[in-house]
């Protein structure tokens, strides 16, 4: 009978503030400010060298960030002076330490290096974000919208999108023609 | 008006006659209709959390079978469609497909709040209620409604389909 082996690694990783140091060293024109709110530690960068801050974390050895758990996008219309931001939070598997990185993205150029050829998983998140919020993720391989129909205007999580939606009038057509058409098929239906 | 008190046929309801052993007088309608509210086969439209609440109703606990329902994979061997869930607007070209696909006689179940008026999602991708584009035979209210609900609901289709008259003849 096969013994199967678990090993664990008995490294408990590094404390997120000194992740954020290592980034500093590394990247010292690149960092902005280091945020700590309730024990995370959110460092925020500037959106050029994006790919590169990426795949130092991803292939150093003591930092070995080989899962991206989540990406996503964040509005700050009226809030901040550059308006969007791209989150990436990051896990290490072999190290179990974690770190949030955020790229700000100004609204008159919303363009962010893609970071597929790192993360594969990160494809369809870049997506989402694209679909939501129209930046646009260079590099991506396949960049369409992922959720809306591919002939949707606008980007609804936009803080100035309309909450409701358009109007009737305004409505995404795949939906207005089944209204119009159900309006036509009335005369079929029973009514007693 | 024939007397039938020579004839041997016995009022068992009204509008009903039995001459025995094995001679039923009715309306066509009251056997049209019969037949029909036995044995609805819904077309499954599980979209939300709804959908659970459905699925429960046709298990065993609650046992939609005893009323002659069973879900049934294909539109065109359906009489009737339960919307359960929540009905996005890239969903209503599919929704309404299925329900062109169902043969007449055709009902419509909008089960829960979302299905019924959009329910709390008064937001951009959401349809506020599926009767903007099907005609709802009944409304289920509920987030979702519970399990008797649905049962109620279905009866209360049962007795609507009771009362039609002439749903035999071609289309109006």
């Amino acid at each position: 009978m096969a013994v199967v082996e678990i090993r664990i690694s008995p490294k408990k990783g590094m404390q997120p503030t000194e992740i954020a140091e290592k980034i500093k060293g590394e990247f010292p024109d690149q960092v902005i400010e280091v945020v700590e709110f309730s024990d995370q530690v959110s460092v925020i960068v500037k959106r050029d060298r994006i790919f590169n801050i990426c795949r130092y974390l991803h292939d150093d050895a003591d930092l070995s960030f080989d899962h991206l758990k989540d990406l996503c996008g964040v509005d700050y219309l009226n809030k901040k002076e550059i308006r969007f931001e791209v989150v990436y939070n990051l896990y290490s598997i072999r190290h179990h330490h974690m770190i949030r990185l955020r790229a700000e993205v100004p609204e008159d150029n919303p363009t962010i290096q893609s970071v597929t050829s790192i993360w594969a998983g990160a494809n369809w998140h870049e997506r989402e974000c694209f679909d939501m919020f129209g930046i646009v993720f260079k590099g991506n391989p396949d960049l369409r919208r992922i959720l809306l129909p591919e002939d949707w205007e606008g980007n609804p999580l936009r803080k100035d999108y309309p909450l409701k939606g358009p109007e009737l009038e305004n409505d995404w057509r795949g939906f207005t023609e089944v209204i119009e058409r159900s309006k036509e098929l009335r005369e079929f239906e029973w009514e007693g | 008006m024939i007397d039938t008190s020579s004839t041997g046929l016995i009022t068992v309801e009204e509008g009903t006659k039995v001459l025995p052993p094995n001679v039923i007088i009715t309306a066509l309608d009251k056997v049209a209709n019969w037949s029909r509210l036995s044995s609805i086969w819904p077309t499954t439209f599980g979209l939300a959390c709804c959908a659970i609440e459905m699925m429960a109703v046709g298990a065993s606990h609650y046992d939609f079978d005893r009323f002659g329902v069973i879900f049934r994979g294909s539109p065109r061997q359906s009489d009737c469609m339960i919307v359960a869930g929540t009905v996005t607007k890239k969903m209503v070209p599919v929704v309404r497909r299925v329900y062109d696909q169902i043969p007449e006689p055709r009902y419509v179940i909008a089960m829960g709040s979302c299905a019924c008026s959009g329910g709390i999602f008064r937001t951009y991708s959401t349809v506020q209620g599926v009767d903007t584009f099907l005609p709802v035979d009944v409304y289920v209210p509920g987030c979702p409604p519970r399990p008797e609900t649905l049962l109620e609901a279905l009866m209360m289709l049962q007795e609507k389909i009771r009362k039609e008259t002439a749903r035999w003849s071609p289309w109006r």
